[in-house]
């Protein structure tokens, strides 16, 4: 995967957890937290899904990279380049 | 004779929210009811394939965000909506009431029990690995789920808790509601019943594993309780949620009343997980009867309880016959025959159903009965069409549950003497 398909897949994921909110103008460089309603079982629903569908498994103390959507996706870049 | 109450001491419904598979609110429900008209439907369940149900129609979304459906459950869903639409229909506005004098008590069948085969068929394709077993899995089984997640939505901070008590749960919710008015740990109730039991295979596969699961070429012909062709129970979900209030505090409101709960009694068989003893629901309709300081003859409408099975309906009317007599003054009718069995939503859905009757003067019938089962023929018992009567004073609403749980509660019609709002 891509850069930018990674970017494609995290913001599908996050639409399909909160729903309700418009993910559009969210910014690549500020916490997701800051910008939407995403609490922290919302936040483990993104660790699941990366989970079920790549096999990809984000230890607690990592949690922190996945603040922001670009840390999310330099996070797991090396993680998903292969898949 | 029972000492005259004061106006604090007696407990009246102001408002119904309800959803069941034949009507979204009280109006549309009690149309269908007059119009014959079922709600059961064919629906797929795993493992089952096609089985007959009671499916609601509502729209969750009217009052729940899609985060909020996505966390939580159809139980709780359909509590939300209840409630809310209680809150409406009682005409109070939730901003202007103190919440942390508000109660939320909903009985239920079960719960978990969907939620619970969902992650394990989910699980199921990661090869049973439990890692796979999601975050909200407690917080969706929890016993008092249902009721929690309206305090949620509503930002009620008074009690909140469910009643497990089989297919008696609706009744319960409302006695509970009652009570906690009574001791004044309250001051307005949120009382019935929830089942999203719908959603969960081993309901149905429990019932055809029994013998008692209904089927028939039309899904509207499947529930027939008091039928000779009768072959079980239809499994429905649903919700029936009431307003409560002290009588003192809806007429200083002005409130609609529907009626006054002046009668209620819970017992137990002792007997079987299953089967029903007709010596037990006989003390327990003489029991709510007492608390009503009421005879048998000052009843006008007997909801039956009826499920449609070969064992449970004979024993009912064989209860009836014993408090009322061979030739009663009330008349009967079974509101499951229309919808299926609710299971914990059933008393209070059945109870909202009948309460329009204090106004319409109509009882409505119990359907499908077109072959009499002698062993069920109760006089006055409303076949197929609905009746137009002369009274309706006093309804009362019979429901019993598994392990042998019996529920009867009396509702009176209010006459507003000395109230200037009504």
């Amino acid at each position: 995967m891509t850069k930018e398909q990674i970017r494609a897949t995290l913001l599908e994921i996050i639409a399909q957890i909160i729903p309700d909110e418009d993910l559009s103008n969210l910014k690549g460089d500020v916490a997701i937290r800051e910008q939407v309603e995403l609490d922290s079982m919302d936040f483990l629903d993104i660790v699941m899904e990366l989970r079920k569908r790549f096999g990809i498994e984000v230890p607690e103390s990592d949690y922190t990279e996945l603040a922001t959507l670009d840390g999310s996706v330099a996070y797991l870049e090396p993680r998903m380049k292969d898949l | 004779m029972v000492a005259k109450k004061s106006d604090e001491r007696r407990i009246v419904i102001t408002g119904v929210g309800l959803t069941a598979p034949n009507g979204n609110n009280l109006t549309e429900f009690r149309r269908s009811l007059l119009d014959g008209k079922s709600g059961v439907q064919k629906f797929e369940v795993r493992y089952m394939g096609e089985v007959l149900a009671g499916i609601c129609h509502f729209d969750p979304l009217k009052y729940q965000k899609k985060k909020e459906l996505r966390r939580g459950t159809r139980a709780g869903s359909i509590a939300i909506y209840c409630a809310q639409e209680a809150i409406a229909n009682a005409k109070l506005d939730l901003a202007c009431l103190d919440k942390s004098r508000i109660g939320v008590y909903l009985g239920i069948t079960e719960h978990g029990t969907v939620e619970t085969e969902n992650e394990i068929y989910e699980i199921k394709q990661f090869d049973y690995d439990v890692k796979y077993w999601s975050h909200h899995h407690n917080p969706r089984v929890v016993a008092n789920n249902p009721a929690g997640e309206v305090t949620l939505n509503m930002g009620i901070t008074g009690p909140h808790y469910t009643l497990g008590a089989a297919c008696a749960g609706g009744n319960l919710g409302l006695i509970q509601g009652l009570q906690m008015l009574l001791l004044n740990e309250v001051d307005l109730a949120l009382g019935g019943g929830v089942s999203e039991s719908t959603a969960s295979f081993g309901i149905f596969a429990g019932f055809r594993s029994e013998g008692a699961l209904a089927s028939h070429p039309n899904p509207e012909k499947a529930c027939r309780p008091f039928d000779k062709d009768r072959n079980g129970v239809v499994v429905a979900e649903g919700g029936g949620i009431f307003v409560l209030e002290r009588l003192s505090d809806a007429q200083k409101r002005g409130a609609r009343i529907y009626g006054e709960i002046v009668g209620y009694a819970i017992n137990s068989d002792a007997l079987d997980f299953i089967l029903p003893s007709a010596e037990r629901q006989v003390e327990c309709m003489k029991l709510s009867l007492n608390k009503a300081g009421i005879s048998p003859e000052d009843i006008d409408i007997i909801n039956t309880h009826g499920t449609g099975t070969a064992e449970g309906d004979p024993v009912e009317c064989q209860a009836i016959r014993e408090v009322f007599g061979e030739y009663p003054h009330a008349y009967m009718n079974n509101t499951k025959s229309f919808i299926g069995h609710a299971m914990g939503a059933a008393g209070a859905l059945e109870l909202a159903g009948n309460l329009p009757s204090f106004e319409d003067y109509i009882v409505h019938p119990t359907i499908n009965l077109d072959h009499l089962d002698p062993e069920c023929n109760l006089n006055h018992l409303v076949i197929n069409e609905p009746k137009r009567i002369d009274k309706v004073d006093y309804i009362l609403n019979n429901s019993f549950g598994m392990l042998g749980i019996n529920s009867v509660v009396i509702v009176k019609r209010f006459e507003p003497q000395n109230c200037k709002h009504s």
